[in-house]
């Protein structure tokens, strides 16, 4: 083999991961058992975490990366892509998970920031990066830096879906109005909401982001994924919604199911039954300001 | 004419582009259409399964009830391609790690497969391919690609890589350890698309 003629970890190998992913589902696991269930379920990827969002709120304290001793576990019990989320702006703890053999590296809000000023450079990485997003700006800022894939941030742990689909309108309102635009008049939006001009002409000649654009942050039933597939989402991850529901094998399959039957509500209807209760969850409207997740990160 | 891209889950829209593509560069016409459920693939004359997770598409072909409608087509002689998980699919048998998860495959070519044969993510590649029907190499996408480890006698080895079989075919089947949907470059696409027109 001649090694000079093998390109790694480029931009066409990054974003294609993510397309690969496109139309399924992405689970938090905390466990090589749970992941065996997510798979079993039909999910594309696992994501591996030291505890779920709605612990993670719940605990309080430092929140970092996954125990690389559970992330190897975990990546050795199943044979989907096993992603793992490092703090905000610590490209160490992403270089240990690259090392590790994870698949995608996602720079997460869930976890306490390791850095208030600066994201992670992740063009200087191999494996692809996803990252979370409010609006427009933010999510070109995250390309612009080396992001393969985008997802909403909502806010994570809540079982409330309500900020994932306001994140969503949010981005896609924003590109819609980039139709029609003049090259001028996108120069000012670009300056606006702080992304790079290439980047906003990009989008508005795809009408779409330039990378794979998940949903996440609060998603809990099938109904929820479904929501946001109809929302204009690429795939879905679900935090605490599986293993947080009354029986996370059902919630698992079913929540696969809707996803590929979205814009079907008979067929939801169906899925939706005797599948246990959703997590309980918390109203995003009773969390105090400052224990909010969505604000980390810029 | 209809062709019919498997849409359960996946790179899709990008074969539909390139199929789109390809179409307009050889200036004929067909319909390009996306399938989720059954009642569809019966209608296609040719199918592509695309690239993405192998062990979701499995289960969802299978709780969809379309697996049993592409057995029919291929019993028909009809062009099927799979790329990358669709190579998986199209297998009789896998290896391992599909045993392990219980995988379902379709098993319409006669051959084994290595689900990851080139590791995980950091290992995935981009290399010129040489393929016997091109003139000149293919830039070739490979994202936690499989390999075929054996085949039968009607199985024809189109390309390897590293030793390792990475595209192969057996009459109207068409298997691609790749991802000819990720470039502009249409002449895979072209070359399927010959066993149709």
């Amino acid at each position: 083999m001649e090694l000079e003629k093998l390109r790694h970890g480029t931009e066409l190998i990054k974003r294609g991961f993510a397309k690969m992913q496109k139309g399924g589902v992405i689970m938090d696991v905390t466990t090589p058992e749970q992941a065996k269930i997510a798979e079993e379920a039909g999910a594309v990827a696992v994501m591996a975490l030291q505890a779920v969002p709605a612990d993670i709120r719940k605990e309080g304290g430092v929140a970092r990366m996954a125990d690389p001793q559970m992330v190897a576990e975990i990546i050795n019990t199943v044979t989907i892509p096993v992603m793992a989320k490092a703090r905000i702006g610590h490209f160490v703890e992403a270089e240990i998970l690259q090392a590790l053999g994870a698949d995608m590296v996602d720079e997460s809000e869930v976890l306490t920031p390791a850095d208030n000023k600066y994201h992670i450079d992740k063009t200087q990485f191999t494996v692809p990066f996803v990252c979370g997003a409010r609006n427009l700006g933010e999510a070109l800022r995250r390309v612009n830096e080396g992001a393969a894939m985008i997802r909403t941030k909502g806010e994570a742990g809540t079982g409330d879906v309500s900020e994932a689909v306001k994140h969503m309108k949010q981005i896609m309102g924003e590109i819609r109005a980039l139709n029609g635009m003049t090259k001028e008049e996108m120069i000012a939006v670009a300056r606006d909401i702080e992304a790079p001009i290439e980047l906003v002409l990009e989008t508005a000649q795809m009408q779409r982001l330039p990378v794979v654009n998940f949903a996440a942050g609060g998603v809990a039933t099938p109904a929820d994924a479904a929501l946001m597939m109809r929302l204009g989402a690429d795939g879905v991850f679900v935090g605490s919604g599986i293993f947080k529901a009354e029986n996370p094998e059902k919630m698992a399959k079913a929540i696969v199911e809707a996803v590929n039957n979205y814009d079907n509500p008979e067929i939801l209807a169906q899925i939706s039954k005797g599948i246990g209760s959703g997590m309980k969850g918390i109203s995003v409207d009773t969390i105090p300001q400052e224990q909010a997740l969505q604000t980390r990160g810029w | 004419m209809r062709i019919g891209v498997i849409a359960i889950q996946g790179d899709v829209a990008e074969h539909v582009e390139a199929l789109k593509r390809a179409l307009d560069e050889r200036g004929q016409i067909a319909d390009v259409v996306t399938i989720k459920h059954k009642g569809i693939v019966s209608k296609c004359d040719a199918l592509v399964l695309p690239g993405g997770e192998s062990t979701t598409l499995g289960k969802l072909l299978i709780r969809e009830g379309i697996a049993d409608e592409i057995q029919d087509m291929n019993n028909a002689g009809k062009p099927i391609m799979g790329t990358c998980a669709g190579l998986i699919l199209l297998a009789k048998q896998g290896d391992e790690q599909v045993a392990k998860t219980h995988q379902h495959l379709l098993g319409l070519m006669d051959m084994q497969v290595n689900r990851n044969a080139f590791g995980r993510q950091r290992d995935s590649f981009e290399t010129e391919l040489e393929l016997p029907f091109l003139s000149s190499p293919y830039n070739a996408v490979f994202i936690r690609a499989p390999a075929i480890l054996d085949s039968g006698k009607d199985v024809t080895i189109l390309a390897r890589f590293d030793d390792m079989v990475v595209a192969a075919e057996q009459g109207n089947l068409l298997a691609l350890a790749f991802h000819p949907e990720l470039t502009l470059d249409t002449r895979v696409h072209q070359y399927f698309l010959n066993k149709l027109f």
